[in-house]
Order: structure tokens, then C-alpha cells, then sequence
């Protein structure tokens, strides 16, 4: 029992000041380690001014100490109980070349159920297109996308000047922010079970089918590749991670055979959620560039064939960058403690 | 149930109170937030007028981005770097903690940030606001993800109590021991029922103010008894303006031993 408060809390401040101190320092510097004698002395203040919560918690008079004391105490409880691993300084590098593959390849069912859906939407969209062409204002009511494919064609390469002139910064620029924000959405919508991904994913898929068919059957095959490919093949894969991403999400909250409890589920969920929604961010902007420098230019300024490849190139590249980027060497994976 | 604080229960046995922010205050905090955006955007416009000189596309370009950029980030860089607050938060005197009282991380609060865009749907947060209204901890879906919650911390006023107890003697004062003893038997919500009682004292219908003071008096000497010097023809009304000058002025000792020094 607390007789004399103010002796008390006049002999105990000396100790909550000296733990304010050390929590400052640990939470201004996140790679700070401390010896073995800061350890014992940090656990001991903990204690103690636990202790000293304990005992003025019936104090009707020192709500201020009271408040204070529990915060104190919080902070420290949160740095001593606390077993994830301590965030560490950020190398971009190491993150960008072992950190985001390691990850995409960890959950990589989530990606094919995500590529599964969206091939869905696909053959959806392009069967609806192929059995019904006046269902086109439906499928896709975006204007750009209304025209017929063959005029489209002909008036892009009958042109004499160009049509991106003094817009192509700005053009790249809304096509970053835009298609990151559907990426995002895409991925926020996991919380719904997962139904809002594989309905964003699906009716990505239907416009896809849908336009492409609508392309093929003008027999401008080779003009939706070329026009398509350098900035889809990168632009495409991002919104499938974004959904893996979110179907991840999805799957924390179900926890179908998991005994995690769901808090626990998310937790383990969370970091590797956003590191894919960061390359995610990474991939759209190269995207952006590539759609608003490369792909709105047709031939004759740049032969399709050229586009194509340059697609085809940047298609094996990522391949190669998501599966084999990061992999640990056969013998490094068998004794990883060598 | 729904309660508006957390208790955390630590392994030595502690536990410790994190009173929970709810939707209305979060709400005017997320208000003032938007303005500060508004801000930075206006200030970000400005100084690309600069860039305009150089190129106009380059200009319009970098606007759409930052834009963009400081629509979501600000939350993210002013949560990391203020450890769970914002300007709007810092305000209302809320805070972002993790739900278990651990440290928060950097990926709670990317999380808690990007799921926005399902919070606030249609309109004003509304999806947000509805899932924190049900939620027992006030969490809206950002928060469920990310694990984490938003806690207030409001200033506590200190009760003006000289109009109350201006230099009466208080016969209590002269058993520190069982003084000691009542501070640690009442509850702070206990004390604040006898303070109420005397601050609103004028407010009671006479026959209602006596038997109120009566039943309060009684409940409060039940807790520790004092001996009957420091009793004997004292009334219910003035026993409790003893009571509650013991248990909140905690230094008057002090003052008055200062006093008696001078």
C-alpha cells in the first residue's frame, strides 16, 4: 500500500524517466542492439514500473500518473513481448532481387487462381463478343474501345502527324496513377472474402476478351498484338498480382485448415501483402511509361514485328525475374545455418 | 459487448488501458487530415508553377503523381514518422496502436492506409464507419487487416476544487495512515461520484440533496472508519468535501508545510 503518494512517486520517477530514455533510443533507432547488462537493466525498469502501475491503479486522485504509467508501460510491454522480427534498415536492391520474387513464388497458387479467373473473364468476354458483336457498349463502355477495329487501324496509320505530341508525360502519368489505384482496389477488395478481387479480376478478363476478339474477328491481329503487348505484358501481370495479393488477403480472414487464430493469420499475411502490392507499384510505372512512349505508336512509325518482340522480350524477362530471381543455390537451400 | 477501452492483460499480470476512438471522432480527425492534404497539394501546385517555365507537360505530370502520391502517403509518412499519428490525430489526441500493444510496424500501417480505398466507399467512409460502429474494438476494415487500433488519449481536466474545500479544516487529514488507506479502498470512479455529487450539489431538490449526501456518506465510511474524533458532529455534506479533499489533493501537506516554513 501506497502510504505517502508524493514520496512515492518522487522516488519512482528517477526509474520511469530512465525507461523513457532507453524507449526513445529503441524506438529512434530500430538497428540498435543492446548488451546483455542494457537488457537486464530495461527489463528490470519494466518491472518496475509495472510494478508501480499495479499500485497506483487505485489511486482515485492520479488519473495524469496513472495514464502516464500506463503508457510507459505499454511501450515497453510492446518492445519486450513483441516476436516478429525487428524491422531492419530497407535495402532496395536486396528487396527488389530476392525479397519481392521469394515472396511472388511463395503464395504463387494465389497468382494462378488469380490468372485462372481472369482467363475466365477472357474466354467470357470473347465468347460474348464472337455470339453477340452489338453486346460491345456493354462489355466495354469505354468510348476509345467503341470503334470500329479495321477504321481504328486505318486512320492510325494513314496519320501524318503525331497524335502524342506535347502529351505523353502527362498521358504516362495518369496511366501510372489510374492503373495503381485499380491494383490497389483490387487487392483492398480481398477483405470481402475475396469476392471483389475475383470480380475485378473477372471483368478485367471480359474487356480483355472482348477487345481482343473484337480485334481478331477484323482480322487486325497482328496491330492488337503490336499495340498491346509492350505495355501489357508487364501491365497485365501487375493486375494479377495485385490480385494474388488480395486473395491472400482473402484466404487470412477464411483460414480454411489454419488454426492460427485470424489475427494471427493477417499478421502473417500483412508484410508479404505489401511487398507485392510495391512491385505491383513498380511494375505499373514502367508500364505507364512503355503504354504512353511506345505502345500508341503503329506503324509505319514503328513496325509491329519490332513491338512485338520488344513485348515478347519483356515478357521472358519478367518470367525469368518472378521465377528464378532470389532462388537460393540446391546446396545453400539444404544447410541454410552453413 | 462493445466497451470503449482495451485492456491489455500483460504476462506479469498488469493490465493496462487503452481507451478506444470512435467513428465521430475519427471522422473529424480524418476531416482536418483531408485539409492538410488539400494543403500539401496547393503548396505542391505552386511550386511546380516553377517547372511549368521549363515544361509544361513535365508540370501537369508531375502534378497527377503528386497527387496521387500524397493522397495516399500522407497517411503512411505522417503515421511512421509520428508513431500512429497524423496532423488530424494529433488534433483529437488519437493514436494508431497495434491491437496487441506490440510495437506497430511499417506493413500494419501501409495495410491500414491502402485498404482506405474500401473503407471509404461510396461515400465519406461509410463502409468504414458502419464495420467500426459494430466492431468491439471501433476497427474498420484497414484495421482488422492490419491489426490494429486507434486509441485517444483525452486530457484530463483537473476538477476545480477551491471552490469546494477553500481552507476549511479537515479533521480526515489527521490520520495520514487511514487516509492512505481510503485512497487505496476507493475506486477512481468512486471518487468521482463523490465529487460530482458536491460540484452539482445546488442542482438537488433539498430533500433529495440530504438523503443523497446520507447514502453517499455511509457508503464511504463503510470503506475505512475513522475514528470518532475526526467524525463526531461532522455532516454527511461536509464529510464528503473532507472525502474528496484527501483523495485529490494529494499535496496539501506539502503546501502547507511549505506555507508554515515561509
Amino acid at each position: 500500500m501506497i502510504v505517502d503518494l508524493q514520496r512515492f512517486i518522487t522516488n519512482e520517477r528517477p526509474f520511469w524517466n530512465e525507461l523513457e530514455k532507453m524507449l526513445d533510443h529503441l524506438e529512434a533507432e530500430p538497428d540498435a542492439r543492446m548488451s546483455l547488462g542494457q537488457l537486464q537493466l530495461f527489463h528490470q525498469l519494466y518491472e518496475r514500473t509495472a510494478a508501480g502501475l499495479a499500485r497506483i491503479t487505485t489511486f482515485s486522485s492520479e488519473p495524469e500518473i496513472r495514464r502516464y504509467l500506463e503508457n510507459l508501460v505499454a511501450r515497453a510491454y510492446g518492445e519486450i513481448h513483441e516476436t516478429r522480427e525487428r524491422q531492419r534498415r530497407f535495402f532496395p536492391l536486396e528487396w527488389l532481387f530476392q525479397t519481392l520474387p521469394q515472396t511472388f513464388r511463395r503464395h504463387i497458387r494465389a497468382f494462378y487462381f488469380s490468372l485462372a479467373v481472369t482467363m475466365v473473364g477472357c474466354a467470357f468476354g470473347g465468347l460474348a463478343i464472337a455470339f453477340d458483336p452489338d453486346a460491345k457498349p456493354v462489355l466495354m463502355p469505354f468510348p476509345h474501345l467503341l470503334q470500329d477495329p479495321a477504321k481504328r487501324v486505318s486512320e492510325e496509320e494513314k496519320a501524318t502527324y503525331d497524335q502524342m505530341q506535347g502529351s505523353k508525360t502527362t498521358f504516362s502519368a495518369e496511366l501510372m496513377t489510374h492503373n495503381t489505384k485499380v491494383a490497389i482496389f483490387t487487392l483492398a477488395l480481398g477483405m470481402t472474402w475475396g469476392f471483389g478481387t475475383i470480380l475485378m479480376l473477372f471483368y478485367n478478363g471480359v474487356i480483355l476478351g472482348a477487345v481482343a476478339v473484337d480485334y481478331i474477328r477484323a482480322g487486325e491481329t497482328k496491330f492488337l498484338l503490336g499495340w498491346l503487348m509492350p505495355h501489357g505484358v508487364i501491365e497485365i501481370p501487375a493486375i494479377l498480382i495485385a490480385g494474388q495479393a488480395g486473395l491472400m488477403l482473402a484466404l487470412a480472414i477464411i483460414g480454411r485448415g489454419s488454426r492460427l487464430s485470424l489475427r494471427a493469420r493477417l499478421r502473417e499475411t500483412a508484410q508479404d501483402v505489401v511487398t507485392l502490392i510495391f512491385g505491383v507499384g513498380l511494375l505499373l510505372i514502367w508500364a505507364g511509361f512503355v503504354e504512353a512512349f511506345l505502345s500508341q505508336y503503329h506503324e509505319p512509325v514503328i513496325s509491329y514485328d519490332a513491338k512485338i518482340a520488344f513485348g515478347c522480350v519483356e515478357l521472358i524477362l519478367l518470367s525469368l525475374f518472378l521465377s528464378r530471381s532470389g532462388r537460393r543455390k540446391p546446396s545453400e537451400a539444404e544447410s541454410p545455418e552453413q | 459487448m462493445k466497451t470503449s477501452a482495451l485492456f491489455i492483460r500483460t504476462p506479469e499480470g498488469i493490465v493496462f488501458s487503452q481507451l478506444l476512438a470512435g467513428p465521430v471522432t475519427r471522422f473529424f480527425a480524418w476531416l482536418i487530415d483531408q485539409f492538410c492534404i488539400q494543403v500539401l497539394l496547393t503548396v505542391l501546385g505552386t511550386a511546380l508553377n516553377l517547372l511549368d517555365v521549363i515544361s509544361f507537360q513535365f508540370a501537369i505530370a508531375f502534378y497527377v503523381i503528386g497527387w496521387f502520391v500524397v493522397g495516399i502517403g500522407y497517411g503512411m509518412f505522417f503515421e511512421w514518422t509520428w508513431r500512429g499519428q497524423t496532423i488530424g490525430k494529433k488534433l483529437f489526441r488519437l493514436r494508431v496502436v497495434d491491437v496487441e500493444g506490440m510495437r506497430l510496424q511499417f506493413n500494419q500501417i501501409v495495410v491500414r492506409n491502402l485498404l482506405r480505398f474500401v473503407d471509404q466507399l461510396p461515400v465519406f467512409y461509410f463502409v468504414g464507419g458502419v464495420i467500426c460502429w459494430l466492431n468491439p474494438k471501433c476497427q474498420r476494415l484497414g484495421d482488422i487487416a492490419a491489426n490494429t487500433i486507434v486509441i485517444r488519449n483525452p486530457r484530463i481536466a483537473e476538477p476545480d476544487l477551491d471552490q469546494l474545500l477553500a481552507g476549511k479544516f479537515n479533521s480526515l487529514r489527521q490520520f495520514p495512515h487511514l487516509v492512505a488507506r481510503l485512497r487505496q479502498n476507493v475506486s477512481p470512479m468512486e471518487a468521482d461520484i463523490a465529487l460530482q455529487a458536491l460540484l452539482r450539489r445546488d442542482e438537488f431538490n433539498p430533500v433529495a440533496r440530504v438523503g443523497l449526501f446520507g447514502d453517499l456518506a455511509a457508503y464511504f465510511r463503510a470503506k475505512v472508519e475513522f475514528p470518532s474524533e475526526a467524525t463526531d458532529g461532522v455532516a454527511d455534506e461536509q464529510y464528503l468535501r473532507n472525502l474528496v479533499d484527501v483523495l485529490y489533493r494529494t499535496q496539501q501537506e506539502n503546501r502547507i508545510e511549505k506555507v508554515a516554513a515561509v
